[in-house]
């Protein structure tokens, strides 16, 4: 099987896995019991919020422990609503292609009376600092910005946006979902106030991420109970996976700057080999992007199709097409990079992790090729395009 | 993948009848590019009988799978049969399609029922206009359609 499908998951590092398994059968105490095996759990717990921490560049207790990026992302926003709300100012500046994690609870946030302006992200994929600055207003108590894109993989200016918040006084939300482990990060020298990130897309365990919240802003509570997490979220703490989080993050962290390198030549040699396919076009801006990411629209065919048959060659790969959405309407991001939606309906996304090698590749260029010129063969519309009877979008 | 039936798999990696007829007597094009499905069909008719008939589809897996499975349910049959092809059928002899796919069913039944509607038209014979579903009866688009 060839994986290639780490923007939706990785696998889990076997040094995470590792360093969990203790927390299961050793030291399972719980951290809020006073007894010796909760106050070991409880210094685990500690230990692992130090060490993320120090790789954020923040303080341990500025980092809080959640369910995952959805979470951290829920309660980043509802946290600067209710800040906002008790100054008046209930106006928010994000992106028209970030995560639904933060685009449903922009839309919650609208029916409760905020006013939402979503920034364009033009054919490459990316907000300019300067769109931001235009943004805010007087009334304006967040922006939310991505800091990589999840789809397309295209990478935001975040230093520079977290310059113009900071400078206009308003609250900068990253989420950080796609980057953390994979990009840098400094939470002080980027200005950032609020920052999600989840474990399982850097190779840690499913189900565990953080919300790192700048001291002093003061955060709303979603999930009400035990005093965990300073008081800011209730529930036993799930210690095997954030002991894994720790480690996986510290490993891909050290990992950063060889894994770009490599995984960035093995993406390059996939977008060129893809843009061999005529009617084809690569997703979002080719350089400042993920190094793992390659997005891609084929013209006159379907995306589920594509992805079940290059399942049928072994290749895990996914689409923004409608019929993969589970929805009526091909992805938001792919519409919102000015993708119409009968191109949109072809996208393929491919994303590596060090796992993958050369020749597989090679071997998925192949596939790709073979199966779109296969899915053309049998496509109305291909013909349509073909003959002249319908004119091309993607020269 | 285990959200389609073995035989949907099996209509969708080797569908029946893909192609074209040049000198087809009726075809039929239903669906919309814009929301990522469209089936064309090819019909050769002879003594009110498909003599052959060919599809031609861009979808997803459910899309192909209806097709071929459609035409292979009319191929060879009287035209009264084609008549009463429904969506239901297509996709009882499917084995089943998920909930958010039974459009795809619904397509082909217009897909087959438009390139017979053509042939009519074509020939000059007179139909009954209400055995010929349109767009409206199917709700999968809620743009292009005339919904
Ligand atoms: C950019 C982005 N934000 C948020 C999430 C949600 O993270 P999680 O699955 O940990 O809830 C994801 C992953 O699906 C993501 O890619």
């Amino acid at each position: 099987m060839i994986y290639l499908d780490n923007a939706a998951t990785t696998k889990i590092s076997k040094t995470a896995l590792e360093a969990m398994l203790p927390y299961y059968e050793e030291i399972y105490g719980n951290p809020s019991s006073l007894h010796t095996a909760g106050q070991r759990a409880a210094e685990a717990l500690l230990e692992a919020r130090t060490r993320m921490a120090r790789l954020l560049s923040c303080a341990p207790n500025e980092l809080y422990f959640t369910s995952g990026g959805s979470e951290a992302d829920n309660q980043a926003l509802l946290t600067a609503a209710a800040i906002g709300a008790k100054k008046g100012k209930k106006h928010i500046v994000s992106t028209a292609f970030e995560h639904h994690a933060v685009l449903h609870t922009l839309k919650k946030l609208e029916k409760e009376g905020f006013e939402v302006t979503l920034l364009d992200v033009h054919e490459e994929g990316i907000v300019s600092p300067l769109q931001v600055k235009n943004a805010i207003r007087e009334d304006t108590c967040l922006v939310s910005v991505m800091y990589a894109n999840n789809e397309i993989g295209t990478i935001q200016p975040i230093k520079e946006i977290g310059a113009v918040c900071r400078e206009k006084g308003v609250l900068f939300h990253t989420d950080a979902v796609q980057a953390a482990g994979h990009l840098h990060i400094d939470v002080k020298e980027q200005s950032i106030d609020m920052l999600s990130l989840s474990a399982h897309k850097f190779h840690g365990p499913k189900g565990v991420g953080a919300l790192y919240v700048r001291r002093g802003i003061p955060l709303s509570i979603l999930i009400e109970g035990g005093a965990q997490e300073r008081g800011k979220r209730a529930g036993t703490e799930n210690l095997p996976a954030i002991v894994g989080m720790a480690t996986a993050f510290e490993e891909s962290c050290a990992a950063m700057d060889e894994s770009a390198k490599r995984l960035s030549a093995l993406r390059d040699r996939l977008i060129d080999g893809l843009s061999d396919i005529p009617h084809s076009a690569l997703n979002g801006d080719r350089f400042r992007r993920l190094p793992s990411n390659v997005s891609f629209c084929f013209e006159g065919i379907e995306g589920e199709s594509l992805l079940l048959l290059l399942d049928d060659k072994g290749i895990c790969a996914s689409s923004g097409s409608a019929c993969t959405s589970g929805s009526l309407d091909p992805s938001h991001v792919l519409l919102s990079i000015g993708r119409v939606h009968d191109v949109a309906h072809g996208s393929l996304r491919l994303t590596l992790s060090e796992e993958n090698t050369k020749e597989e590749v090679e071997y998925t260029i192949k596939a790709v090729k073979d199966t779109v010129a296969y899915l053309r063969s049998i496509s109305p519309i291909w013909r349509d395009l073909v003959t002249g009877k319908k004119e091309f979008i993607l020269k | 993948m285990a959200l389609y039936s073995e035989t949907v798999m099996d209509h969708f990696r080797n569908p029946r009848n893909v192609g074209v007829i040049e000198d087809a007597d009726g075809v039929g094009e239903v669906g919309n590019a814009k929301c990522g499905d469209i089936m064309k069909i090819y019909l050769k008719i002879e003594n009110d009988i498909v003599k052959d008939v060919k599809f031609e589809t861009f979808g997803c897996g459910s899309a192909i799978a209806s097709s071929s499975m459609a035409t292979e349910m009319i191929k060879g049959k009287p035209l009264k049969e084609v008549l009463s092809l429904t969506n239901k059928a297509v996709v009882e002899a499917l084995g089943g399609l998920p909930a958010h796919k039974l459009h795809c069913s619904v397509l082909a039944e217009e897909a087959v029922k438009a390139a017979l509607k053509d042939y009519y038209d074509k020939k000059g014979i007179s139909y009954d206009k209400s055995l010929f579903p349109d767009c409206a009866s199917c709700c999968h688009c809620d743009s292009g359609c005339a919904l």
